[in-house]
Formats: structure tokens, sequence, C-alpha cells
């Protein structure tokens, strides 16, 4: 699969699950697993870090 | 079968974790994602797949609190409890309530507006450190050395105007080696501590790369550990401890989704296991 902002190869692995990130290792941009069946992965664009974000 | 149920907005290591200890113990799991789930005032726990008990685990900490609150409404069984999200979420609720509670904790300081801080800053003197109400990794979190620097950081705060920027949390600086002690508790029981060790600077956070080494639980910890928990209402909690040199040991922060990647590599004790073993023991009978 490949990055949709920059198109580089995305190397997603086979244990992934829906809701973890994916980091582009070329541009740097973060996706989320929207769903995965198999090999078909649907990607969306990440949510960026909030004020509120942490423990 | 017993359902655990993990509530997660961005699935990290430590959801994992939980998910698979959970099947490893036994039990039914499911995960859901906080973001793309729908509630109104009609829902009822039978219309998600929530299982018999929720684990809390959102990163955003409003999203998480105002989502336990919905699973309250539905009498869904959360860990934590919204009270205790609540507490802990916000600094100033947190510290009140473990003075209130006599933990040992940093005096701080509170004013409702920059001019005031500042004037308590004058008469109190400098260092005092300054954090945000609302806000984790250490964010905003910076020591006012003087005059100079409290201006600056005023002004900053003065422009910025959020909903919280009105209320100044200022906090005396520990004297203390680089480093604190985060104190992991399930249900008021210590299970695991570690040092954070700064690298540079005051800020002793993880998830600014500070080292983490493990950390015997002393008496003193366990028992400070322990009150800490039972202030802020118990559950699953990450307390963060100092060593001041003059006090002993003080409670600065509670954390309500507490992160333990780092710690559960290196603790003796089964970390995600423990959590998920007192997740069943909340279902209620």
């Amino acid at each position: 699969m490949n990055c949709p902002e920059c198109d580089a190869t995305l190397n997603i692995p086979d244990d992934a699950s829906v809701g973890e990130i994916i980091s582009c290792p070329d541009c740097g941009a973060d996706f989320e697993i929207a769903s995965k069946d198999g090999a078909n992965v649907q990607l969306k664009q990440a949510e960026s870090v909030g004020e509120d974000w942490g423990e | 079968m017993t359902k655990v149920c993990i509530v997660f907005d961005r699935l990290r290591s430590e959801e994992k974790m939980l998910q698979k200890e959970a099947s490893d113990l036994g039990y039914d799991t499911s995960m859901l994602d906080a973001k793309i789930t729908q509630i109104n005032t009609d829902s009822k726990k039978e219309d998600f797949d929530l299982g018999d008990v929720v684990l809390e685990r959102c990163v955003s900490y409003f999203r998480g609190l105002h989502f336990t609150s919905s699973l309250e409404f539905m009498d869904v069984t959360a860990i934590n409890k919204y009270d205790v999200a609540n507490i802990c979420g916000n600094k100033m609720i947190m510290t009140l309530c473990l003075k209130k509670n006599n933990v040992p904790t940093p005096k701080t300081y509170f004013s409702f507006s920059s001019e005031s801080a500042f004037e308590n800053l004058e008469k109190v003197g400098y260092p005092l450190v300054i954090k945000p109400l609302i806000g984790s990794w250490g964010r905003g979190v910076m020591p006012l050395k003087d005059k100079d620097s409290a201006e600056a950081v005023m002004e900053i705060r003065d422009i910025n105007d959020g909903p919280h920027d009105r209320i100044y949390y200022l906090q005396e600086l520990i004297q203390r080696p680089p480093r604190d002690i985060r104190v992991i508790t399930i249900g008021d029981e210590p299970v695991a501590a570690m040092y954070r060790k700064s690298l540079e600077g005051f800020k002793t956070n993880i998830a600014l790369g500070a080292d983490p080494e493990i950390c015997e639980i002393t008496k003193e910890m366990e028992d400070i550990a322990i009150k800490a928990s039972k202030a802020v209402g118990g559950g699953i909690l990450g307390i963060d401890m100092m060593e001041d040199e003059k006090q002993g040991l003080v409670v600065h922060e509670v954390n309500n989704t507490v992160e333990f990647k780092g710690l559960a590599r290196v603790a003796k004790r089964n970390i995600p296991k423990a959590m998920v073993e007192y997740a069943i023991s909340c279902i209620r009978k």
C-alpha cells in the first residue's frame, strides 16, 4: 500500500489492528487504520496530538 | 462468558497488551473506538459490545472523561470511574484532593488572574513551577525563575486565553535528585514502580524521553501510594512522587489513564494482567 500523501510504500504489519497508527517512513505523515479485511486495508488521516492528550 | 471491553481512541501497545492478557485469562474481549461510537439519551448498554466491564483507555482526556459519563449513564462498570477521571484530569482539583486527605504534596498556589498570579509570585518569591490545569506529558510545565520569565509566561497565557488559562497553578520547586518515581496502583495496591530520570532540565516525563529504571517499592512509597489512590477514589492509577530533600516523598500527580508500556517490560508483576484481573473483580455481582 502506498502513502496517500507522498506515494511511498507503507509497511503495514499483518497483525496490525483497526485503530493503530501507521507512519510513512518517507514523509512522516500518520495514518490510522480505519478498517482491515485481510490485505484490504483502509487508512484515514490520524488525529493530531491534542492539548488534552496523555496521562 | 465474561467479556472485557477496551475503549480506545488510538490503539497503542498498552491496549493490545490488555486485550492479550484478557484473552489469555480466558475472557472474551471487545475493542471499541470511542471516535466512531454514537450514543444518545435512549442508548442502552445492550446497543453496544461493551461486555461486563470496560477499561477506558482514551489518550484524549476529555474524550475519555465524557465517554465514561455515557458509560455510567448506561449502568456500565467503567474503569476508572468518571469521578476519579474528573479529579485526576485537573491538577488543581487533584492537588486539593490530595491535601485534604493528608497526602504529602508540594505547596501549591492558586490565582485566578494573571495580575493576582504575578502578585503572588512577587510575594512568595522565585522560583515557582507553573503548570497548566489540564495537560499531560509535561507540556506547559516550566519553572518561573525570575520576573522576566514570569512576565513572558503570563503574557502568553493572556494571549491564548483558553478556558483554563485564567486559573494559575504555581507550585514550589522541589529540591530533589534529577528523577521522580512512578508507582502504578491497581485497586489501591501498588504493583510496580520505576524511577524516571530526566535527560536534561527538570522534566521527567517518559513521553519526553526520560529514562525509566525499575524501583523497589519501599514501605513509605507503598503507604503514600495507597493513601493517594484512596484520596482520588481508587481504580487503576499512576502515582507520581518526588524525593524532597526536606519533606521526604511528596505526590505531585495522580494519573488516570496510566501508560505502562516501558514499566511492563521490566516489572516483576504482569501489569496488564493485574489490570484485567482487577477489572473482572469490579464486575457487579
